[in-house]
C-alpha cells in the first residue's frame, strides 16, 4: 500500500465537507424540531421539549398528516412489490434480445427522463377525458411505477449483466426444468439485489411528489400533504413532521441493509456459495 | 413435454415478450399514452371552463411569442448550467476519492453508502431543512455576523436564485457522484500503473487516463442533472420564494389556472427542448454498455 499522500488528506476534507453539506441541514432541522413551545423557525433555541411532536398528533387546522401518511406507505409497498416482480421479469425477458427489445429499453431510458410533471400532466389529462377519477392507488400508483420501474429494471439489467451462466448450465444439466432453474438458482443468486429494488421502489414512491401532484385526487400523499404545510404552517411542527418522516425513512434504509447483511451472513454461515455467481 | 415442435429460439422469444407484457402495458398506459394525450391536447382550444377538441395552433403562438417564455428558457438554463458545473465537479470529486483513495473496498461500500442515503429521503425535506440555515437571521447570516465578516444580515441567501442553485445541487449532486464512481470502478488499476511508469504525473494521469475514461459515467450523470433541473417546478418555486420562474413552473401555473391546453403546448416544447439535449448528450455514450 502507498503512503497516504498530501492529495489523499485534501480529497478527504473535502468528502467530509460534501457530507455536511448533504446531512447537515436535515440535522439542524431535526434539532429545531425540539424547539419549545415558544420557539420559531429559526435558532436560537427557546427552550426543549418535545411539544410540536404533540402538536402534530392532535387535529390540524390544515390537512390529514396520518391519514396521508397511511396512504403513502400503502402506496410505497404496492409500487414496490409491482417494482420488484416487473423488474425480475424484465431483467430476465432482456438477457436476449427480441424483437422489439432496443424499442423497449428506449421506453424504459425515456421513462427516466421525461420530466416528472409532464406524466402527471398527461395521466391527470387522460383520466379526466376518459371522466375516471383520479385516485393515488389508481393513476398516482401507475404515474409512480414509471418512475420506479427504470430505475428497477437498469439494477436488474447491471445484475444479469454480471451474472454466471454457467449456474444455471449446472441446474439444466441436473435436469432442472426453466421454472425450477428461475425458482431455485437465479432467484436465490440474486436476492440481495432484489432487496436493492425493493428499497429504490419503496423509497421513491413514498417521496414522491411532481407525478402525484396531478394523479393522487382528493387523498393527498404524504409529500403532497407536506407540501401544502410549507406554503401556510410557519411553526417548527413542519420541522418535526419533517425529523419523523426522515427518521422513518432512515428506519427503512436500515432494514432493508440489515436483510442484506443478514442474507450475506446466512449464506457464508451455511456454506452456500449463492451470490458468488455475481462478479 | 410439450409435443409441439417450436423452434426454439422463436420460444425464446415468446417467453421474452410474455415476461415483458405487464412492463409494457404499464409504460404504455402511463408513459406513451400520456404524452400522445399531452401532444394532442396541446392542439385543442379552451375557454375559463373547459377544453374541448379542435385543431389550433393559439396554444404553440402564444407560448413561442410571449416573451415571457424566452426569457424563462434563458433564467432555466441558467439554472441547469449552474447546477450542472457544480455537481459535475463535487460529483467527480467525490467518486474520484471514493475509487482511488479509498483503498478497502468494505470503506468504499461504507462511504458509498453515506453518499446514497439521502437519495432515499424526501426532496421536500431537504428542501426545507435550508431555511434555518439561510434565512435572514439563520445559521449562515449569524455565524458571519459573529465572526465580523459582514455587518448586515445578507438577504440573497434564501428565496433567491443562489438558494435554488444551492438546492438543486444539495438534491442532484448524487447523481453525479453514482455514475461516475460507477465507471471509475471499472478502470484497471493497470493502466494507472502504467502511466505513472512510464512518467506521467498525478495530474497528468487524471486528465489522460481517468476522466477519458470516466466520460460515459460523467455523461450518465449529466443526463440525470439536465432532466430533473429542466422538468423541475418545485425547488424554483420553494427556494425562490415564487419570485424566480423556471419553465417547469410555467405549466405548472398554467395547470393551476385549468388552462391544460396551454400547459400541454408549453410541455411539448419542454419535452422537445429535453430531447433535443438528451439526444445530444447520448451521442457520446451508450448507455447498454454501460450497465
Amino acid at each position: 500500500m502507498e503512503p497516504r499522500s498530501r492529495s489523499f488528506y485534501l480529497l478527504a476534507a473535502f468528502f467530509t465537507l460534501f457530507v455536511i453539506f448533504l446531512y447537515g441541514p436535515v440535522i439542524t432541522i431535526g434539532i429545531l424540531s425540539f424547539q419549545g413551545p415558544r420557539g420559531g423557525l429559526t435558532f436560537p433555541m427557546n427552550g426543549v421539549s418535545l411539544h410540536w411532536f404533540f402538536d402534530l398528533f392532535e387535529q390540524q387546522a390544515v390537512g390529514d398528516i396520518w391519514g396521508s401518511f397511511r396512504r403513502s406507505f400503502a402506496l410505497g409497498l404496492m409500487v414496490m412489490s409491482v417494482t420488484v416482480v416487473l423488474s425480475v421479469m424484465g431483467g430476465l425477458a432482456f438477457r436476449r434480445r427480441f424483437r422489439g427489445s432496443t424499442v423497449l429499453f428506449y421506453l424504459i431510458i425515456a421513462s427516466l427522463i421525461i420530466p416528472s410533471i409532464l406524466v402527471s400532466l398527461g395521466v391527470g389529462l387522460i383520466f379526466n377525458i376518459l371522466d375516471l377519477e383520479v385516485h393515488w392507488a389508481t393513476s398516482g400508483f401507475g404515474s409512480q411505477l414509471t418512475w420506479t420501474l427504470p430505475f428497477g429494471l437498469l439494477i436488474m439489467f447491471a445484475v444479469f449483466n454480471r451474472f454466471d451462466k454457467s449456474y444455471e448450465e449446472a441446474a439444466r444439466d441436473l435436469g432442472a426444468s426453466p421454472w425450477q432453474t428461475v425458482r431455485h438458482v437465479v432467484l436465490p443468486i440474486i436476492a440481495p439485489m432484489l432487496i436493492g429494488v425493493a428499497l429504490f421502489g419503496f423509497t421513491l414512491s413514498y417521496d414522491e411528489f411532481a407525478r402525484t401532484l396531478l394523479t393522487a385526487g382528493s387523498y393527498n400523499t404524504l409529500p403532497l400533504e407536506i407540501f401544502g404545510m410549507t406554503t401556510n404552517v410557519t411553526s417548527p411542527v413542519l420541522y418535526a413532521l419533517g425529523t419523523l418522516t426522515t427518521v422513518f425513512s432512515f428506519a427503512i434504509i436500515g432494514t432493508f441493509l440489515l436483510v442484506v447483511v443478514i442474507l450475506r451472513r446466512r449464506r457464508t454461515k451455511s456454506g452456500s456459495d449463492a451470490g458468488s455467481g455475481l462478479v | 413435454m410439450t409435443k409441439t415442435k417450436t423452434d426454439p429460439s422463436k420460444r425464446a422469444e415468446r417467453i421474452s415478450w410474455l415476461l415483458v407484457t405487464p412492463l409494457t402495458c404499464v409504460l404504455g398506459f402511463f408513459l406513451l399514452l400520456p404524452i400522445l394525450t399531452i401532444v394532442t391536447v396541446s392542439f385543442w382550444n379552451y375557454n375559463e371552463w373547459s377544453f374541448f377538441p379542435d385543431f389550433v395552433l393559439d396554444n404553440y403562438a402564444f407560448h413561442l411569442t410571449s416573451a415571457v417564455t424566452w426569457a424563462t428558457y434563458l433564467k432555466t438554463l441558467k439554472f441547469m448550467v449552474l447546477t450542472w458545473i457544480f455537481c459535475a465537479g463535487i460529483g467527480f470529486t467525490v467518486a474520484y476519492f471514493l475509487a482511488f483513495h479509498v483503498q478497502s473496498l468494505p470503506a468504499q461500500v461504507a462511504l458509498f453508502l453515506v453518499c446514497t442515503i439521502p437519495f432515499w429521503t424526501s426532496n421536500i425535506i431537504r428542501m426545507i431543512s435550508w431555511i434555518p440555515f439561510l434565512g435572514r437571521n439563520g445559521i449562515a447570516n449569524s455565524s458571519l455576523i459573529h465572526l465580523g465578516i459582514i455587518d448586515e444580515p445578507l438577504e440573497w441567501l434564501l428565496y433567491s436564485d443562489f438558494a435554488v442553485v444551492l438546492a438543486f445541487v444539495h438534491l442532484y449532486a448524487l447523481f453525479m457522484v453514482v455514475p461516475i464512481f460507477n465507471t471509475m470502478m471499472r478502470i484497471d488499476k493497470s493502466l494507472i500503473e502504467a502511466a505513472r511508469d512510464a512518467g506521467a504525473s498525478g495530474f497528468q494521469i487524471l486528465t489522460n487516463v481517468i476522466i477519458p475514461l470516466a466520460k460515459p459515467g460523467i455523461m450518465i450523470g449529466s443526463i440525470f442533472v439536465v432532466t430533473l433541473v429542466m422538468g423541475d417546478f418545485i425547488t424554483v418555486r420553494h427556494m425562490s420564494g415564487g419570485q424566480s420562474a423556471s419553465v417547469g413552473r410555467i405549466i405548472s401555473n398554467e395547470i393551476s389556472l385549468l388552462q391544460y391546453p396551454a400547459a400541454a403546448a408549453s410541455s411539448v416544447v419542454l419535452l422537445c427542448t429535453v430531447l433535443l439535449m438528451i439526444g445530444v448528450m447520448m451521442r457520446f455514450v451508450d448507455i447498454r454498455k454501460e450497465l
